[in-house]
């Protein structure tokens, strides 16, 4: 992973020092919290409900056993003993004081992380495929380029006060694990008719109140160009994007008012007059971050062990996490492995301080150190030799950690909603803790299948509903908790977004009401199909019928 | 308001004549972009230094042929979380090669003075009343800027480089 130079660390220490400055300044009254805002926020504070929340970034998703330990100290020893990670590949803090944010940044950057750009109307932290480097299907790490593209973006001058957020992702693989088409930039890596490796360049995806699928302004943008023509994209949105209303400030609202051509017109013109300058990416450049992120040494290790034949054999709950939670690794007696921050009844994505320092030690025994954080709220073990997959289940599984559950109903990724955000109508966290509750029989949900559940407590929808396969959105009807459900919404590479079936339902009836679709589509279903597929296929008016037939 | 310049307080020399206003018989005036517009022969001809000030949806383009007459330009920030004068003056600095000065006007605040000299500001009009060496302070937070913009310090990735040239 990227090792931090010796600009690097100067930089983040005098960003801690900076903000340390602003905090005293806050504290003593010189600034006051109109102007200190903007600040907090590109330093990743929030304030919530309750308490300060502190965003600390997990640039894509890549994390050492050092920072994880870290990132637990900071749980224990500045909240409240856990920690929150988020479907940014992020981690948050809920219960922060404003007092002690300098120090617990200061700890932070001694193990080179921070909570830069996490929020504020500028170039957010850039995510990537959390399987990125070891998948099977990869054309090239895309965490190189999301380096590249971190440097370039922090405490850029032209573009911290942009008119809104702005989000990027890469995938370095033709199977979209990153949900490239619903930021403000995707970037696809693949090979070009000579065999060169480069980016088609899509802008103006985003969920919130207008889902938009990014569209595609270049299908192929060469290596050296990045920076430029990113930067091209960034100034013409920074000068015509909207500022009179929030809600269509995203660059996907300039997309649909320009229209895709005007706007490639208009990147193309602009990025004419970058492209060879200073910003231009030597190919010398590319291989030193590059080199950064090769691969381990692998030592051979065996397909299948007597011991992990056994296991298999004979324990049903082995085999239910090895069929989800364990995936293909691009070295032959490797594994890729998830952790599951979804057991039942718990809270999507919350991991305890212990668990985090216990994960470290795993990552270090099983996993060359390295951890990985996805934006489906879950951890990642990336290169565990299939020998050890036994001794790994079992650590997990006395963690908690081994729910065998990826992918499947009970993985459900949920916003914080109104138990901590201020803007939220209704309450995420505890509608998936009762899904999982309802569907808590592990052989049925196997039987189920591969099922997306997404959760937002309103319209800003960062539990991604609009591209669950079931989407929930909370919404406030005469002050009481209701939810829309939306059907067929997917966020890989054949992103769609998800229609919704009828009139929000009550919070009494919510988890029924997600029971009965499944149920509709177990009786609907061809062997082998996936609720997506037999969604597609029969389309809304069975699940309809089903869900208000009795209303 | 005070005015900082290379890190000083300075005499602002500069009259301003809106729309309409009468010009000022002799001495440096500024006058807003439309004003320029329709009266830039007159204003060439005053035989005195202009400067032009530009909302921040003005073109920066149309200013492109006569940035060597001009002396200073003011860009406006009506918010300070209105970035669009950012590109402005990048654009200014870089693509048109603008030398004179660079003035940043409206709601400039010390926490983003660092980004908008980077950005290719000189001159700044002060609203808040804190002392001069705060807001030098500000542009000294940093020494370490991970890209090539209108101030032309180098990046980091240019001092990598060179560091592996040199070598
Ligand atoms: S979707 Fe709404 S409720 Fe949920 S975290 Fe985002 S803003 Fe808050």
């Amino acid at each position: 992973m990227y090792v931090y130079d010796g600009y690097d660390q100067t930089f983040l220490e005098e960003r801690v020092a900076q903000f340390r400055d602003q905090v005293r300044r806050r504290l003593a009254g010189d600034l006051s919290e109109d102007e200190f805002k903007p600040l907090r926020l590109t330093n990743g504070l929030y304030l919530q409900l309750h308490a300060y929340m502190l965003r600390v970034a997990i640039p894509y998703g890549t994390l050492s056993a050092a920072q994880l330990r870290q990132l637990a100290h900071v749980a224990r020893r500045y909240d409240k003993g856990f920690g929150h990670f988020t479907t940014r590949q992020n981690i948050q803090y809920h219960w922060m004081k404003l007092e002690q944010v300098p120090d617990a940044l200061a700890d932070l950057a001694r193990v080179q992380m921070h909570g830069l750009q996490t929020s504020g109307n500028c170039i957010r932290n850039v995510t990537a495929d959390h399987w990125a480097g070891v998948a099977a299907d990869e054309i090239e790490d895309p965490r190189v380029y999301c380096e590249i593209v971190r440097q370039w973006s922090t405490l850029h001058p032209e573009f911290s006060f942009l008119p809104r957020k702005f989000k990027i992702a890469i995938t370095g693989s033709p199977n979209d694990r990153a949900a490239v088409r619903v930021h403000d930039i995707g970037l696809r890596m693949h090979r070009n008719a000579e065999g060169e490796v480069g980016f088609e360049v899509m802008v103006g995806g985003g969920l919130g109140r207008t889902p938009i699928i990014a569209r595609t302004i270049r299908d192929f943008l060469p290596k050296r160009h990045l920076l430029s023509y990113l930067e091209a994209i960034l100034r013409v949105y920074n000068q015509l994007g909207r500022r009179d209303n929030i809600y269509k400030a995203r660059i996907k609202i300039l997309v649909h008012e320009l229209g895709v051509a005007k706007m490639a017109e208009m990147v193309e013109a602009e990025w004419r007059s970058l492209k060879d300058g200073p910003l231009a990416l030597p190919a010398e450049e590319i291989a030193r971050i590059q080199a950064h992120f090769t691969p381990p040494v692998y030592p051979d290790s065996p397909v299948f062990t007597p011991e992990f034949d056994a296991l298999r054999l004979s324990d049903a709950g082995f085999r239910r996490w090895l069929k989800v939670n364990v995936a293909p690794h691009r070295q032959l007696g490797y594994a890729i492995v998830t952790l599951s921050l979804k057991p039942e009844g718990g809270v999507p994505g919350d991991m305890t301080a212990d668990q985090m320092d216990a994960v470290a030690a795993l990552a270090d025994r099983h996993s060359f150190g390295e951890v990985r954080v996805t934006h489906t709220q879950n951890l990642v073990l990336p290169h565990v030799r299939r020998a050890d997959l036994p001794a790994l289940w079992r650590g997990l599984s006395e963690l908690g950690l081994a729910t065998a559950n990826i992918g499947q109903v009970t993985d459900i990724i949920a916003c914080p909603g109104l138990d901590y955000c201020a803007l939220a109508n209704a309450r995420s966290i505890p509608v998936a803790q009762r899904i999982t509750q309802r569907f808590s029989d592990l052989a049925r949900v196997h039987d189920i299948g591969e099922l997306k559940i997404k959760i937002s407590g309103c319209i800003n929808a960062c539990g991604h509903h609009h591209v669950g396969h079931i989407g929930i959105l909370g919404v406030d009807k005469g002050g009481e908790e209701f939810y829309q459900i939306t059907l067929g919404g997917s966020e890989d590479q054949n992103a769609s977004l998800g229609a919704i079936v009828g009139p929000a339902v009550p919070n009494e009836v919510i988890v029924d009401a997600v029971q009965t679709v499944i149920e509709t589509y177990l009786s609907l279903r061809r062997p082998q199909e996936r609720f997506l597929d037999t969604y597609r296929r029969v389309g809304m008016a069975p699940f309809k019928e089903r869900l208000y037939a009795a209303a | 308001m005070p005015l900082l310049k290379g890190g000083v307080v300075a005499v602002d020399r500069w009259q301003c004549a809106a729309n309409g206003e009468t010009l000022p018989a002799d001495g440096p005036v500024i006058v807003p972009f439309v004003r320029w517009r329709a009266e830039r022969e007159t204003l060439i001809g005053r035989n005195a230094p202009v400067g032009v000030r530009l909302t921040n949806t003005d073109p920066v383009a149309d200013l492109a042929p006569d940035l060597d007459r001009l002396e200073l330009i003011v860009l406006e920030f009506p918010k300070f979380t209105d970035g669009r004068a950012y590109s402005q003056a990048r654009l200014l600095r870089e693509r048109y090669g603008y030398r004179g000065e660079l003035r940043a006007a409206g709601n400039v605040l010390r926490d983003q003075l660092l980004f908008m000299q980077r950005c290719g500001f000189d001159a700044f009009e002060l609203t808040q009343g804190q002392p001069v060496q705060a807001w030098v302070a500000a542009t000294n937070e940093f020494t370490v800027f991970y890209q090539p913009a209108g101030d032309g310090r180098n990046s980091a990735m240019q001092l990598r480089r060179a560091a592996i040239l040199a070598n």
